[in-house]
């Protein structure tokens, strides 16, 4: 048994020997194998390359050369660029893409020593709250599979709380990693906008995207972010800072923090019963000495409507790329070059990725610019400023993740602004390039509430310190969907 | 804001993406839709406010133009729809 374990618990078995890395990614491979048709939360599975890495790290470990991590046994989400490994970013359009390149963020987590499962199922090109876009059919919530994930992160978040992988690696562009972390009850953080290398991510929207760690707990996103985190010259974003050690500040006490609680998060529109929750897990901070204080982010009501101009605009241009010449889906006998491009694209992409595709051409052409794009350019600003302010008084921010606990499949599909809204809480971090986690706070009608925690720009390590306390006075995360203990 | 059955076919176009004639309404509506959640914007006065295109606010960063990259020309063409000789092939363009 070891599925029900952290992935600190794993990393401390591993080095006192008492298991291998080969036990250790066999035992997940055939839970992979068991459980995973009930949940499709993968799309490749790479069990010859995961067995192979697992000999090697404990080779590595033998040699006395282990990480924390060398052996443990992750998944990575299929919009990570891998080695002779199929990247398909839940897209027709790259169902036959094997990528010639690692990601950075890939390629870091080889030299740590991680051994890849395989990759998780989402939401074509990441576009979509509840796994329902992807090319490879909807991932099932592991709490409840008439429900979504979330998305798009879905199949690595439900891979999480299905206990199919210890840990995933995720991208949050609007909400991507919080969002699903909350509906299946597990701990996300998005990290600072440059904090980790976007270098082989495939691109979404390049002012937005930020990957980061999806695992059971706190302490294990710190350690994952340990190794993802830095500047990479490979992406012309990335920042030149030095990374912390993110586990050093876990224990610290949350006496005198300063715990800001933004009015605009708790009104219409907030589930009556994940407002219980959240309000409960303020009262669990209040009483370990955090202060709770009122505060505004006035445009808040502007995020969404921002976000979905900007990120369309983003979107339409980098999809451009997938044509059909070089790589990618090539539609049958094109009869010259523009019907080649259209039909590859046409038959290429799905509903909810053409739709984006299209609302970003529209607001970036001739006429339309300043009204859309640069409109929401300002009005990301002032989203911007009202964050600065707020962390002129407060240590971290506070909220629910998102409005509601999981939807049903379905339930949202044929109405995007409707879904659009379900990342009402988490698209304006994005919009500030602001670090935000989702941890589990609790359960509503049995299903998992997540609580955001915001941070200030790079302070990533009080985010996870505040996540840690909480986590060592609740036993939330360490709840298992009953079909999967 | 509306937008009919040509706007999408024209938007369409200069997206390069093949639309299917019979969701071309199915497209208006929704894009009609996403467009007056847009339309949100315009309740709020940002005359004076300097647009933000990054949310670090830093300057693109430049580095000396040298040759990072190995040629790697078989290794990418195996993955490529259509290649001859080392070159990728479309439609003829220029009869």
């Amino acid at each position: 048994m070891y599925h029900d374990k952290t992935l600190a618990e794993l990393s401390a078995m591993l080095e006192a020997g008492e298991v291998t890395s080969v036990e250790l990614t066999q035992a997940f491979l055939d839970r992979i194998k068991q459980y995973d048709p009930q949940i499709n939360s993968f799309v490749t599975v790479s069990d010859e390359l995961a067995l192979k890495q697992a000999a090697d790290a404990d080779a590595q470990r033998k040699a006395g050369k282990a990480t924390p991590l060398t052996g443990i046994p992750i998944a990575h989400k299929d919009i990570f660029c891998t080695l002779d490994v199929k990247t398909s970013c839940g897209s027709k359009m790259l169902d036959n893409f094997i990528s010639p390149y690692d990601a950075t963020v890939v390629e870091k987590m080889k030299q740590a020593g991680v051994v890849m499962l395989g990759k998780t199922n989402m939401d074509e090109f990441a576009m979509g709250s509840s796994n329902e876009t992807s090319f490879y059919g909807p991932v099932k919530n592991p709490w409840n599979t008439d429900a979504v994930p979330g998305g798009s992160s879905g199949g690595s978040a439900a891979s999480v709380a299905a206990r199919l992988a210890p840990a995933s690696t995720g991208t949050d562009t609007g909400g991507s990693i919080r969002q699903p972390a909350s509906l299946c009850g597990i701990s996300g953080l998005k990290p600072t906008y440059g904090r980790i290398s976007r270098y082989g991510m495939i691109a979404f929207a390049s002012s937005l995207d930020q990957a980061g760690p999806m695992a059971q707990t706190a302490e294990d996103c710190a350690l994952l972010l340990n190794a993802m985190a830095g500047f990479d010259p490979k992406d012309s974003t990335s920042i030149e800072k030095a990374v912390p050690d993110y586990t050093a500040s876990l224990n610290q006490d949350l006496n005198g923090l300063k715990i800001g609680l933004p009015k605009e998060y708790f009104g219409e529109g907030l589930d009556a019963g994940v407002a219980e929750i959240i309000n409960t897990a303020i009262e669990q901070y209040r009483s370990m000495g955090a202060e709770i204080i009122d505060i505004s982010l006035p445009n808040s009501n502007l995020a969404v409507p921002v976000y979905y101009v900007v990120a369309p605009a983003e979107c339409s241009s980098n999809l451009s790329r997938f044509d059909g010449v070089r790589f990618g889906y090539r539609c049958e006998d094109p009869k010259d070059l523009e019907d080649l491009y259209k039909r590859s694209r046409g038959e290429g992409f799905g509903e909810e990725v053409k739709r984006r595709i299209m609302v970003g051409t529209y607001a970036l052409s001739a006429g339309y610019y300043d009204a859309y794009y640069i409109k929401a350019q300002k009005l990301r600003r002032m989203i911007s400023d009202d964050f600065t302010q707020a962390f002129k008084q407060v240590d971290v921010i506070m909220g629910p993740t998102a409005p509601s606990t999981a939807f049903n499949i379905g339930e949202k599909a044929d109405d995007p602004v409707s879904m659009y809204l379900s990342d009402i809480y988490t698209i304006a971090t994005n919009l500030a390039g602001l670090p935000g986690m989702s941890i589990p706070a609790g359960f509503s009608n049995n299903m998992p509430v997540g609580l955001q925690i915001i941070g200030n720009a790079f302070d990533e390590s009080r985010i996870l310190n505040v996540a840690h306390q909480y986590q060592q006075k609740t036993d939330w995360h360490k709840q298992i969907p009953a079909a999967f203990k | 804001m509306s937008l009919g059955p040509d706007d999408v076919k024209a938007i369409a176009h200069l997206a390069r993406l093949n639309i299917n004639e019979a969701d071309i309404d199915n497209y208006a509506g929704s894009l009609s839709s996403i467009l007056d959640l847009v339309a949100q914007m315009n309740t709020v006065n940002s005359d004076d406010v300097k647009p933000m295109a990054h949310p670090m606010d830093v300057s693109q960063r430049l580095r000396p133009d040298e040759v990072l990259e190995e040629n790697q020309r078989e290794r990418f063409q195996a993955i490529a729809p259509q290649t001859e000789n080392g070159l990728y092939l479309v439609p003829k363009v220029i009869e």
